[in-house]
This record gives C-alpha cells, sequence and structure tokens, in this order.
C-alpha cells in the first residue's frame, strides 16, 4: 500500500533522521505514556518512533498490520493492560500528531513536498490511534469472554449436605446458559452421589419469571426420573406474591421457605431425624 | 394529572437485553420507591415482556417512563418490536397458551401483574405492548 511517492518518503525519512532527538522531545512532553521516570517515556517514544520510520520508508503507514507497527503494539500492550485493570486513564495518541506536524512545516524542504509529507505523517498518527482502540477493544472482549466462563463456572456448585442431601445454590439472573449449566451439573452429582433429594435453593434469585420457574420444573422432573426428589427453597413473600400473580404453578414440586426448612424435609425423607442429646 | 415523563430506552437485541431492562427497571423502581413486592413484581413482567420482544418480535426497544400524578407516582413500561404481530391476541392471552414451547403465562401474566395493560399488534406490523405500575404517593393516603 503506497500512498506517498518515493521521493516524498526518502524526505520524510531523512526529517525524521534529523529531528529525531526533537521529536522524541516533543512526543514525551505530550504526556500519552505515563510513566513517572522520564527515561522511561523517552525510550518508548524512541521505539514508537522507530516503527513509524521503517512505516513510513516501506510506505505503510495506513496500515496497522505493517511491520513497523510491532513496535507501537509492544509499546501499547502495558498501557492497554493498564486501562483494562482500571489504572490510569485512556491514553490520547492524538497528541503526537500537533509536535509532529509542527516540526515538519519547521523542516527545509522542496515546497511541493510540504502537503504530501504532511499528509503521510498525519496517516501514521492516525493509524496509532487506530491500532490502539484495536488493541482495546480486543483487550475488552477477551476480559467479558473470561468473564463469562468463570461466571458459568462458578455460578453452580452442588453441595452435599447428607448422605443422599444436595443442594444448589442458585445466584443472580439465570440466563439460559447459565440455568443449563446448573442443570447438568446437579444432575451429574444426583448420580455421582446417589443422592435421593436434590434441594435447590433460590434466595439469590432477584427475580421467579416463567422462564425461570419452567427450568426449575424442567430440572425437578429430570431428577425425579433419575430417583432424586428436588425441593425448591428460599422462596422469599415478594417472589411467592409475584409468581402467584404471574400464575405459576409449581405443580407437586415441594417448597420451602428456608434451605433450613428443606434440609429438615430432605432428612425426614431420607429416614433421618434430628433429636436433642438428652445427656448435655 | 401533570406528565412529564422520563424516558430511558433499552434495546433488546439478545439475551443480554433482557438482562439490561431489568436492571434499568428496577433502578427507577427503587428511585422512586416502590416497595419491594412492586419491584419484583415490575422486574418480574419487564423480565416476561423483555423476551416477548426478542423471542416472538425478533428484537425491538424498551422505553421505560415515569408519570406524576396526582397523589401518586405511575411507571410504565412499553415494549415495541417490528415483528410478524400477534395474529390472534384472545389466544395469546390465555393462560397456558404459547407458541414457542414456554408455560405460556408470560403475556397473561404480565397483564395480572400490571395495574393497566395495553396491547396494540397488527399482522407484520409489529406489537406494542404497554404496562403501568402505579405506586401510590403519600398524598394519596
Amino acid at each position: 500500500m503506497t500512498l506517498t511517492a518515493q521521493p516524498v518518503r526518502e524526505e520524510l525519512a531523512e526529517f525524521l533522521r534529523a529531528r529525531w532527538q526533537d521529536i522524541v522531545r516533543a512526543w514525551s512532553a505530550a504526556a500519552v505514556f505515563g510513566h513517572a521516570d522520564p527515561a522511561d517515556t523517552e525510550d518508548e517514544c524512541a521505539e514508537l518512533l522507530t516503527g513509524v520510520a521503517q512505516a513510513i520508508r516501506e510506505g505503510a503507514e495506513g496500515d496497522p498490520a505493517d511491520e513497523g507497527f510491532s513496535a507501537a503494539r509492544s509499546v501499547f500492550g502495558p498501557l492497554v493492560a493498564g486501562v483494562a485493570a482500571g489504572q490510569g486513564g485512556r491514553p490520547d495518541v492524538a497528541a503526537l500528531k500537533a509536535p509532529l506536524l509542527r516540526l515538519w512545516s519547521e523542516h527545509d524542504k522542496p515546497a511541493d513536498m510540504a502537503a504530501d509529507g504532511a499528509v503521510a505523517l498525519s496517516t501514521v498518527v492516525d493509524t496509532l490511534r487506530l491500532l490502539l482502540l484495536e488493541m482495546e477493544l480486543e483487550s475488552s472482549a477477551e476480559t467479558i469472554r473470561s468473564q463469562r466462563e468463570q461466571l458459568t463456572e462458578l455460578s453452580t456448585p452442588v453441595i452435599k449436605l447428607w448422605d443422599g442431601v444436595l443442594a444448589i445454590p442458585l445466584i443472580g439472573t439465570l440466563d439460559s446458559m447459565r440455568s443449563q449449566a446448573a442443570t447438568e451439573n446437579l444432575l451429574e452429582q444426583i448420580v455421582a452421589q446417589q443422592a435421593r433429594v436434590a434441594i435447590l435453593d433460590i434466595t439469590g434469585v432477584p427475580a421467579v419469571d416463567t422462564m425461570v420457574a419452567q427450568h426449575l420444573l424442567k430440572t425437578a422432573m429430570a431428577a425425579r426420573l433419575m430417583g432424586a426428589e428436588c425441593i425448591i427453597s428460599g422462596i422469599r413473600p415478594q417472589i411467592a406474591q409475584t409468581m402467584v400473580q404471574l400464575g405459576i404453578d409449581l405443580g407437586e414440586l415441594a417448597t420451602r421457605a428456608s434451605l433450613a426448612d428443606a434440609l429438615g424435609y430432605a432428612l425426614h425423607e431420607t429416614g433421618m431425624a434430628v433429636v436433642a442429646d438428652q445427656h448435655r | 394529572m401533570t406528565t412529564v415523563p422520563t424516558v430511558r430506552e433499552v434495546p433488546i437485541r439478545a439475551e443480554i437485553g433482557i438482562v439490561q431492562v431489568r436492571q434499568a427497571v428496577r433502578e427507577v423502581a427503587v428511585s422512586v420507591g416502590f416497595s419491594l413486592v412492586d419491584q419484583t413484581k415490575l422486574v418480574t413482567a419487564a423480565s416476561e415482556l423483555a423476551r416477548n420482544t426478542l423471542k416472538h418480535g425478533g428484537g425491538g426497544v424498551a422505553e421505560i417512563e415515569l408519570e406524576q400524578r396526582v397523589g401518586s407516582t405511575a411507571l410504565r413500561l412499553r415494549f415495541h418490536d417490528k415483528g410478524p404481530g400477534i395474529g390472534d391476541v384472545e389466544l395469546a392471552l390465555r393462560d397456558g397458551y404459547s407458541s414457542a414451547g414456554g408455560l405460556g403465562l408470560g403475556l397473561s401474566g404480565a397483564r395480572r401483574l400490571a395495574d393497566e395493560f395495553d396491547l396494540e399488534t397488527a399482522r407484520g406490523e409489529g406489537t406494542t405492548v404497554t404496562v403501568t405500575f402505579v405506586a401510590a404517593g403519600p398524598a394519596a393516603r
């Protein structure tokens, strides 16, 4: 991709060589990079400029995939990671443009190259911005992906309360993917632990709509086919009222207000009894 | 009746949109002092209707409006889609009828949860469902 004529590119290369120190100093002063040590900032600016010079030499100033911009990638990497971690604000790469163009305008060059050279230098900074933006998008998409995976995994622990008694605390908004994962997890554990009672605790579910209710019913039905009885616990007053008005009928499914009640019921169902110790 | 509606718009294009609608509705309901029971009803109705908008309407938009009435505050949710519309409204509102393999209680249940309910639909022209919840202010008591 050659946007700029060869003589202009040579002139630009000469300009970058001649004014190297000035550009590095001007870029360092632009405070794009939040280093405490000014020497680090100068090093990074020099690295960036080396890449920029290469891109211009190759006529690839508009192509963020060019080899020359790999230097920019390594400079921007920590910046993007810092922004993603909530440290420091977004670096404004556009601030690099004005000093670069000012130095170019001061540079002694053939008059007919002034405009083309300015365009090329402008383009190179625009490409840097584009590159930074791309890297930020990649980074946030990656964060969202990994958080979603963590959420799916973490949100569905199956807890053994007693021999043959399992509990699964459902927390937060249950979308189809999370509720599916919870069901699969529970059914597997029913087999593995030879459970006879499974308690689905919805204390942490803010609202039970028809989709959540249907999910609970389906899970209970599947558990019953495997020989385990399901109990829904943690139905709070406002949820109970809303479910009644919504018209949800949980049928023969046992429900309890609290997990403790459900455990008591489950122990009773499995032939256990909790009795006060007479000798204490 | 003084109508100075505060409008918030939430697009519903994927399942995450349903979650965003619920969060926005809860935020607004808390901010104007709806009781815990009313908040739960609002969020549940919003969840049902938002899912309908996505499943049957192919996505759309939810509008949340606040209206100051004499002695009370009304929160209105309007769900609008440009989907195929509802052919038989009476059937769609019947308990237990579902064209999507659900419990068939979403639309009818939302109607029962709300204080006011309105449904506009035409074949091929989309559907708009409006539900209004009224929180009695101190002046009304």
